[in-house]
């Protein structure tokens, strides 16, 4: 099935005891969780799922390929990602071995997101700096993405040892490496880093008012152009979105309200009516998040991957299987069906394994 | 000329609103008095922005009230900035807010600071706090600080010391001169970004 526009789910794998029993999972439970949520997103038609990596208590996932080739192999179907990878803290040279390995085990069912990393220190912890983070971003993705492509790298920078003669195995399956996409939150540098290899661009719009993401897709699209990948509209752009559902409104309020009142990331702070206002979260009714999910076109134009986050503040497993339900069944058919419409033609599908080995066939074909 | 004033006064009436309006009138009378610096004065009273400020430290964003304000402060062509003193310091609340402001936001914008207390012995805390608060913010302080005690509000000028009085016409007449002798201000080129071959470029090794 050509996917025009994915639907998935990004994960950040917080340990938070929740807030209605005060019940903290084990680290154990929380990582089986994620494999049972992964396994499950993909049970219900999902495109994409993502881990994120972090180095520090309360979250568990700290070796993203690990849990992803292990849902890889209890997987068909479903693209496996990251959100985020450290491009800053992480050896470019152990990125390029640990997801073209991934890569072959998926049989190719496999991308990544860079991102920079928002903890202080973890910098310091894998003996770096976190005043050259950009720098470390930039020169790190410019390693890796010659490792990938080049078969006998010769390198020297700032930051890594240099490198003679040195070949990443394995290769890229097929000679394709994993599509990137760059996250971001507020940086217009890793936009223009997005833009200039013609990768994606993901903008986690979930904390914050969407003007600055416009500001910043915007940009993205712009530069995207500038460097001669096709129009702004054929830039390759991903969203966040964070949502809780029941089938009638007020019973998913107020089922998400201590989960949202207490939550790590923004609890003890605005209302949850005033968050919704300010930001893309939608606790209602399965329509309700249609609604809300559509207007993103509106703002940022026709998109190519649409993460949801569903699993974090202290919610219950069986409590986010059940979301994972109505967001299959009920939601994202939807989607799926009033996203196609008006899409224009020339804005490109997902990319994915097949997509990009298709394209590299076709430019080798014309140029033989 | 925007002429934005700040305070951080929490009773209503409170002395710090009282300080802050005599010395926008006495800037805004300056201006009045310059061709071409026709004052619009805006006060923005931090009190009624108290929650979205805390908000604001915890979602880590501004919502669109405390945006509007944080906004006008950012344009400003002078600041006029009023806390009551507690605990020997600015206020919490004076403090937070330009906490969440950017901090670029008041570079080169010229700012009076004033601050009101009980007792005239704690008047030295605008120089050893809220003067380096604004020096952080690269800001451009007028010399003259205003610190109103009770007992200013009652008193003269002595015989060897200025008066409330004369003091805020000091500084006023110190903030209106930067106000309108300010370089003219640099439009911040929106979402300016180094071209990728020039930040590659900047990280290659020496050869």
């Amino acid at each position: 099935m050509v996917t025009k526009l994915q639907f998935g789910i990004f994960s950040v794998g917080d340990v938070t005891p929740d807030p209605t029993n005060g019940r903290t999972p084990t680290e154990h439970e929380r990582i089986k969780a994620m494999v049972t949520i992964a396994l499950k997103a993909e049970e219900v038609g999902l495109d994409v799922f993502a881990t994120g990596e972090h180095h520090n208590p309360p979250f568990v996932p700290s070796s993203p390929t690990t849990m992803l080739g292990y849902i890889a192999a209890r997987t068909e179907r479903i693209v496996l990602s990251t959100a985020t990878t450290l491009i800053t803290t992480n050896d470019p040279v152990k990125i390029a071995e640990d997801f073209a390995m991934l890569q072959h085990l998926a049989d190719g069912r496999v991308d990544l997101m860079m991102g920079r990393g928002n903890t202080g220190p973890v910098y310091p912890w894998f003996g770096q700096d976190i005043r050259q983070g950009i720098p470390l971003a930039i020169e790190n993705y410019a390693l890796l993405h010659k490792l990938w492509r080049e078969d006998v790298v010769d390198w020297q920078g700032r930051f890594r040892t240099p490198l003679q003669g040195f070949t990443s195995t394995p290769r890229p399956l097929d000679g394709v490496p994993p599509f990137v996409w760059h996250g971001s939150i507020r940086s217009a540098e890793i936009a223009e880093q997005a833009a200039y290899y013609g990768d994606g661009f993901f903008a986690n719009n979930i904390f914050w008012p969407k003007e600055h993401f416009m500001r910043l897709i915007g940009l993205y699209r712009q530069r995207y152009a500038h460097y001669g990948h096709g129009t702004p509209e054929q830039a390759i752009v991903g969203l966040g979105g964070q949502v809780f559902m029941r089938k009638n409104s007020q019973d998913a309020v107020r089922e998400f309200r201590p989960y949202f009142d207490n939550a790590p990331v923004y609890g003890h702070g605005p209302s949850l009516e005033d968050f919704m206002a300010e930001t893309p979260l939608t606790v209602g009714s399965p329509q309700q998040v249609i609604d809300r999910t559509l207007e993103f076109r509106e703002y940022f134009g026709d998109y190519q991957r649409q993460l949801f986050l569903m699993d974090h503040a202290g919610l219950p497993l069986k409590t986010v299987l059940e979301q994972l339900d109505i967001l299959g069944e009920e939601v994202v058919p939807v989607l799926r069906e009033e996203f196609a419409k008006n899409r224009p033609e020339t804005v490109p599908d997902a990319p994915t394994h097949a997509s990009l080995l298709a394209a590299k066939e076709r430019s080798a074909g014309v140029g033989a | 000329m925007k002429l934005v004033v700040v305070t951080a006064g929490l009773t209503q009436p409170s002395s710090s609103r009282l300080l802050a309006d005599r010395l926008a009138e006495a800037v805004a009378r300056r201006l009045e008095e310059t061709p071409g610096t026709s004052p619009e004065v805006r006060v923005i009273e931090l009190r009624e922005l108290a929650v979205d400020v805390a908000n604001n430290f915890v979602t880590g964003f501004p919502n669109a009230r405390l945006r509007e304000a944080l906004d006008a402060v950012t344009e400003a062509d002078g600041l006029i900035a009023v806390t009551p003193i507690f605990s020997g310091s600015y206020s919490g609340l004076y403090k937070s807010f330009f906490d969440v402001i950017d901090n670029t936001a008041l570079t080169g914008t010229p700012v009076l600071i004033g601050a009101t207390g009980g007792t005239a012995r704690h008047s030295l805390a605008l120089e050893h706090a809220v003067r380096p608060l604004f020096t952080y913010l690269r800001a451009v302080v007028a010399p003259t600080a205003v610190y109103a005690a009770s007992e200013d509000w009652g008193g003269g000028h002595g015989a060897f010391t200025d008066g409330l009085g004369e003091r805020i016409d000091r500084a006023a007449e110190e903030l209106a001169g930067l106000m309108a002798h300010r370089a003219p201000r640099r439009e911040p080129e929106e979402d300016a970004v180094v071209p990728f071959e020039e930040q590659l470029a900047a990280l290659r090794p020496p050869q």
